[in-house]
């Protein structure tokens, strides 16, 4: 594909004589790991690397890194700070696979194209993403394996 | 009779075409109502009410000469209740323009234009002070939109953002204020976004803000490049919000969790 090339020609010009080149780089849509859908699923783990539950329950807490909770209610997290605008997280290793909890996370809105929740392993030209989140996904594949280990094991 | 004038409204209104005035999917909610006890009681209770600081404090600027001019806002205006009534009618159509005006937008330009005064920044305690004042003479009257079709096309700019998904998260306002007011996000409740008591005192600001500035925090929020201070897209969406807030009572200063 040629695109690309045309693209980052265009973001070198429009830096050239500013910020120089580096800023440029920075610009171009890093390259996510890939990953086969099959149903509604995810089998293998991203990138490879299978996660550790006890950084993906630090992660959770972490409202202002992975948002989880902004939304949904999760066991480990105090009741007035949940959110209540998604399904309670609690019991979602019983109700679903570690292999669709991995799709869930990745790009709810290929399943439902009207999700609330946003696509968090996904880039997309969104409308008037701040310059600091342009050309990144929501969470790192590491970070993501380490929330779908964690997941796995909330069994009610 | 009030029967048939009533009546007559609701079709006036119904057969308006725009889009952005159709009606909302709920019955309008303050967010005073979404608040614990305590914040309403804060509120309520004018000695307990910090926004009422601005309000004291836009009183003197109200009365002081400014600008080459050496005229006070009550050199022109006199008492503050000829103010009574206009913060329910804004952001107004600017002739001047042909395009909406929001409060502190027109004070600026009575600034300027009557003083001869500088322009005072939107989230200066001046200004700030000056707009509680202004918007506090409305407090209790009811949210009262113009009606000039010229402003129609404005309203619907604020409609379409307000309903277009932005920034890394994704989201639109509507996303949030519309579809999912009831619930809360983290502790916080969602609220159906209504703009009755602005400028407000914010707890986590500890201090006044604008209208503006809530806003552009709930675009921080969704990881949006939020719109500049004053301009036209925030204005639109101001005047949007008035619109979906018809009818509602003004309640400046308002205070906020
Ligand atoms: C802005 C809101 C929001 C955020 C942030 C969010 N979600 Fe969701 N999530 C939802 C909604 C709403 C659903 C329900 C399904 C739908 O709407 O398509 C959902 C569904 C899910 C499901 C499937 C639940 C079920 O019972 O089927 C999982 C798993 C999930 N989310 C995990 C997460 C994790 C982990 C994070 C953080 C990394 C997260 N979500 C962040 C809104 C959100
Ligand atoms: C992800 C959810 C979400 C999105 C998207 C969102 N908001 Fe908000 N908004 C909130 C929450 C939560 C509050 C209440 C905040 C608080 O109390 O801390 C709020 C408060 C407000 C208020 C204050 C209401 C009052 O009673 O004073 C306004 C106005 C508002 N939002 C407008 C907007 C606009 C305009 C947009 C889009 C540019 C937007 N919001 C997008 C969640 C959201």
């Amino acid at each position: 594909m040629r695109r690309p090339a045309v693209g980052a020609c265009a973001a070198l010009a429009l830096v050239c004589g500013q910020q120089g080149l580096v800023r440029a780089e920075d610009r171009i849509t890093r390259e996510l790991a890939s990953y086969i859908v099959s149903d509604d699923a995810i089998d293998g783990p991203l990138a490879g690397q299978r996660g550790d539950p006890a950084l993906g329950q630090a992660l959770i807490a972490e409202r202002h890194r992975s948002l989880c909770i902004l939304c949904h209610g999760a066991p480990s997290i105090a009741v007035p700070l949940q959110g209540t605008l998604a399904p309670s997280l609690a019991g979602i290793g019983s109700r679903l696979s570690e292999a669709q909890i991995r799709l869930r996370i990745v790009d709810m809105k290929r399943l439902n194209p009207d999700s609330l929740m946003p696509s968090y392993y996904v880039v997309r030209e969104g409308v008037r993403v701040a310059p600091d989140w342009q050309g990144k996904p929501l969470l790192e594949a590491a970070e993501i394996e380490h929330l779908v280990a964690y997941l796995v094991t909330l069994k009610e | 009779m009030l029967r048939p004038t009533a009546s007559l409204i609701a079709i006036a209104l119904l057969a308006t075409p725009v889009a952005a005035q159709a009606p909302l999917p709920f019955e309008p909610r303050s967010g005073r109502d979404f608040m614990a006890p305590e914040t309403q009681a804060m509120q309520a209770d004018d000695a307990s009410n910090p926004g009422m600081l601005w309000v004291l404090q836009g009183a003197e600027l109200w009365d002081r000469k400014a600008g080459r001019s050496n005229q006070s806002c009550a050199g022109c205006h006199g008492e503050a209740a000829s103010m009574r009534g206009v913060a329910a009618r804004y952001p107004a159509l600017d002739p001047a323009s042909g395009k909406p005006i929001d409060l502190a937008g027109r004070i600026n330009q009575c600034r300027a234009e009557r003083q001869d005064a500088p322009s005072l920044a939107r989230e200066s305690d001046e200004m700030l002070a000056l707009a509680t004042f202004v918007a506090h003479q409305s407090r209790g009257l009811p949210i009262a939109p113009p009606t000039e079709p010229g402003l129609d096309p404005f309203r619907e700019t604020g409609r379409q953002i307000f309903t277009t998904r932005m920034g890394q998260l994704d989201l639109a306002c509507a996303n949030c204020h519309d579809d999912h007011w009831q619930g809360r996000l983290a502790g916080s409740a969602v609220t159906q976004a209504h703009p009755t008591a602005y400028p407000i005192y914010r707890l986590e600001w500890q201090g006044v803000g604008s209208l503006q500035r809530r806003m552009r925090n709930c675009m921080v929020g969704v990881r949006a490049q939020p719109f500049a201070a004053g301009s036209d897209e925030l204005v639109a969406l101001e005047l949007y919000l008035m619109q979906r807030a018809a009818g509602m009572a003004l309640e400046t200063p308002g205070v906020r969790p």
